[in-house]
Formats: structure tokens, C-alpha cells, sequence
């Protein structure tokens, strides 16, 4: 084989590599919708983050419009501190509540931002004051059997009356 | 046996260890250095990469295409129970994208293109071709290893995305065309959990290293292998073993190092 033959073969080859690594980031991980400044921050406290992880989505009329970037406890006041990209596109009233949900019943957890009836918009670097902690399925479990329990013993007190 | 001997024997076996680690490294700063010489004469490089690269496009393809479909026939097995049948396409993603990717690449490489390097040069060294090198004054670790070197760690990355992109090419047959699953959200979910860096970047340093990794086992065995037919044989098949299971170690290594939050 000739040598320009095989120059043009290892050409080929490597373009085909390229290729691939440009459909895996265009096609596999949509590189077109990923940009670095288009974004601005907000922050929210929560009692209970629940499993809530880096990188979940935030949604507001259940259309993700932004993403988690970090999950941090305050030890000041003991509470989880939830940073979150959101798309500058999308502006907020300051009175905005945050919640934490779940997509399903056992389903990855998201944040869900409720807006309020405010003039003025959150800014950059902002905290959403109103919050609401994830449900804990042990809690509400715990909850559930408290009151049965406390059904019981007035069953019981009725009973013997 | 006499217990003395056993003690011996297992600190004369840990002392050949140390020293077949430190020869080998010794060989590894040597073939590092000679890298730029190889980048000078890229033209003996490129002559490699298509030995090493090209002509591993095929089994790389067959068996991109293969892993893909299965894993998505499999994953639609288990997913559709739970209802998350659309995730198909994100499972098969990320499992090419950060392990089945780099690794199975290296194990094919190592099979295909590993042994050929060892047994080319060990051939060599049977046939003292690189003793009449060096008689010529020619330094055949810059004229005949680097070259390979390079060859290797240059076609393992391109090997290894172009068989996570025809494995993910594979599973959209799959479970697209095939079971039909609704094309809009495999590829929407896909999109919403690999990331660029984190997924597509990490996978593609892993190719990279077990790149280095596997050219320099082939070419290490192949220039310290006996000057027999029967070395030149032990050495292929010490290539294959050593390369496949420091792949593995090393993949574990680095996945515990790269995916260790979320």
C-alpha cells in the first residue's frame, strides 16, 4: 500500500473519531442547550433536603428551568443549603416559595418553584425565603402508626367508659 | 518443606517482583522520552495508527454495535416493569459513556492490537533486527517503540468513541426501531442525564490512560520477551493477561476517583 494511501486511511479515522465524539456530545448529552453564563444563582434553605443531589432539576410549572449545582449544610443554623442555576430567560418574584418534590411516588427528587404576586424579581445571588422540606416517607410512616395508635388507646378508653 | 525455604522463597519472589516493577518503569521514563523524537518523524506514527488503529475499526464497530443492542434489549427487560421504559436509552448512555466504553475498547485493543505489537517486536528482537539497529547506530526505542507508543495512545481514544457512539447508534436500533419505544423521549433522556464533562470527558480520559497502559504492556513484553519462538509466545500471552487486568484495575482506580458524588 502506498503511503498516501495509507495517510488518507489514518485521515479517515481520525475524523471518524471526531465524529463520534461530536455526535456523543451533540446527540448523547446536548451540548447545543449547555452554556456556562446563560444562567444566573439563587440559594434556598431547607430544614430536610431529603435525597435531593447535585444536578437534579428545578421546575416551575413542571418545566425544568434550571439545575441544582451544590448541596451544603449550614451548621449555624443547621439546615441544608441549596444553590441553583437557573436559566436566565426565566425571572422570578422575590416572594417565590421553593419546594422539594418528588417526581412519582418513589421518584428522583426536584425542586419545584412556586411563583408569588411580587413586583420585583429575585437577582442573582438571591435567597428564596420561603421554603418547604422534602417529605420524609419514614416521618409520614412514623405519623401514620403515632395515630393509629392514638386511635386505639381512645377505642379502648371508650370501651371501658 | 523447611519453613526457612518457604521464607526464602517468598521473599526472593517479592524481590523479582520489585525488580520487574522497577525494570518496567525504568522502561516507561525511557519510552516517554523518546516520545518527541517519535512526533518529529510523525510519518513512522501514522504508518502505526493505521496498523493499530484502522485495522481495529472493524471488531470495534461489530462489537460497539453488539453491546449497544444488547444492553438495550436487556435494560427494556428490566426498566419496562417499573414503567421507565424511555430511560433505555440514558442506562445504555451512561453505562457506554463511563465504563463499557473505555473498558471493553481496551480488552478488544489489547486482544487486537496488543499482541500484534508484541509479537512484531519480539520478532524483531528474535531476529536481531533491533541489535543490527543499534549496531547502525540507529536508536531502535526512538525509530521503532515510540512510534508504536504514540500510535497507541492516539488511535485508543479515537477507538474508544467511536464504539460508544455506534453502541449508542446500536441500542436507538434497538429500542427505537425495533421495540419502539418513542424516539423524541430516548433521546430527551439521554440528553437530561449525561453531562459533557462529567460523563462524555471523564470516559474519554479513561480511554486515554488505558491507551498509555496497554501500548506500553504490548511493547514492554515484546522487547523483554525471550528470543525464542516459544518467548515470543509467552509474551503475546502476557500481553493480553497483564494489559486486561490492569485495564480493569486501572478502570476501578479511576472510577472511584472520577464518579465518586452523584
Amino acid at each position: 500500500m502506498g503511503k498516501k494511501q495509507i495517510e488518507t486511511l489514518v485521515g479517515l479515522f481520525v475524523l471518524l473519531g471526531a465524529l463520534a465524539i461530536v455526535f456523543l456530545a451533540l446527540k448523547a448529552a446536548n451540548l447545543a442547550s449547555f452554556s456556562f453564563d446563560a444562567t444566573y444563582g439563587l440559594s434556598a434553605r431547607f430544614d430536610n433536603v431529603g435525597g435531593l443531589k447535585v444536578r437534579a432539576p428545578v421546575k416551575s410549572a413542571g418545566v425544568t428551568v434550571g439545575r441544582i449545582r451544590s448541596i451544603t449544610f449550614d451548621d449555624k443554623n443547621f439546615q441544608g443549603v441549596v444553590s441553583m442555576q437557573i436559566d436566565r430567560r426565566y425571572r422570578f418574584p422575590a416572594d417565590t416559595s421553593a419546594k422539594i418534590l418528588t417526581s412519582g411516588l418513589l421518584g428522583d427528587q426536584y425542586v419545584g418553584l412556586e411563583p408569588g404576586g411580587d413586583d420585583k424579581n429575585l437577582n442573582a445571588g438571591d435567597a428564596i425565603k420561603m421554603t418547604q422540606s422534602a417529605v420524609v416517607l419514614e416521618n409520614l410512616i412514623g405519623q401514620m402508626i403515632y395515630r393509629k395508635a392514638a386511635e386505639g388507646v381512645k377505642k379502648e378508653d371508650k370501651a371501658g367508659q | 518443606m523447611n519453613p526457612l525455604e518457604v521464607l526464602a522463597a517468598l521473599g526472593g519472589r517479592v524481590l523479582r517482583l520489585l525488580q520487574s516493577l522497577g525494570h518496567a518503569s525504568f522502561f516507561f521514563t525511557e519510552l516517554v522520552r523518546h516520545i518527541p523524537a517519535a512526533l518529529r518523524r510523525f510519518e513512522l506514527a501514522v504508518v502505526q495508527i493505521h496498523a493499530i488503529g484502522n485495522l481495529s475499526l472493524v471488531i470495534i464497530v461489530t462489537s460497539g454495535t453488539a453491546v449497544g443492542g444488547v444492553l438495550a434489549l436487556q435494560s427494556y427487560y428490566a426498566l419496562s416493569r417499573y414503567g421507565a421504559a424511555e430511560s433505555v436509552g440514558l442506562l445504555v448512555a451512561l453505562s457506554l459513556l463511563r465504563e463499557l466504553g473505555p473498558v471493553l475498547t481496551a480488552l478488544l485493543f489489547a486482544g487486537r492490537a496488543g499482541t500484534s505489537l508484541t509479537a512484531e517486536i519480539g520478532l524483531m528482537k528474535a531476529g536481531e533486527q533491533l541489535a543490527a539497529m543499534e549496531m547502525m547506530a540507529i536508536d531502535p526505542r526512538s525509530r521503532v517503540l515510540a512510534p508504536r507508543f504514540v500510535a497507541g495512545i492516539v488511535s485508543m481514544p479515537l477507538l474508544g468513541a467511536i464504539f460508544s457512539a455506534v453502541g449508542v447508534v446500536g441500542a436507538y436500533v434497538i429500542a427505537v426501531l425495533l421495540i419502539g419505544i418513542d424516539s423524541a423521549a430516548f433521546w430527551s433522556q439521554m440528553q437530561d442525564g449525561v453531562d459533557v464533562v462529567k460523563d462524555i470527558g471523564d470516559g474519554m480520559v479513561k480511554t486515554v490512560v488505558f491507551g498509555v497502559a496497554a501500548t506500553f504492556v504490548a511493547l514492554y513484553m515484546g522487547y523483554e520477551s525471550n528470543a525464542t519462538p516459544e518467548g515470543v509466545a509467552q509474551a503475546t500471552t502476557r500481553t493480553v493477561v497483564v494489559s486486561s487486568v490492569a485495564g480493569l484495575i486501572l478502570d476501578f482506580l479511576l472510577t472511584s476517583l472520577m464518579f465518586h458524588t452523584s
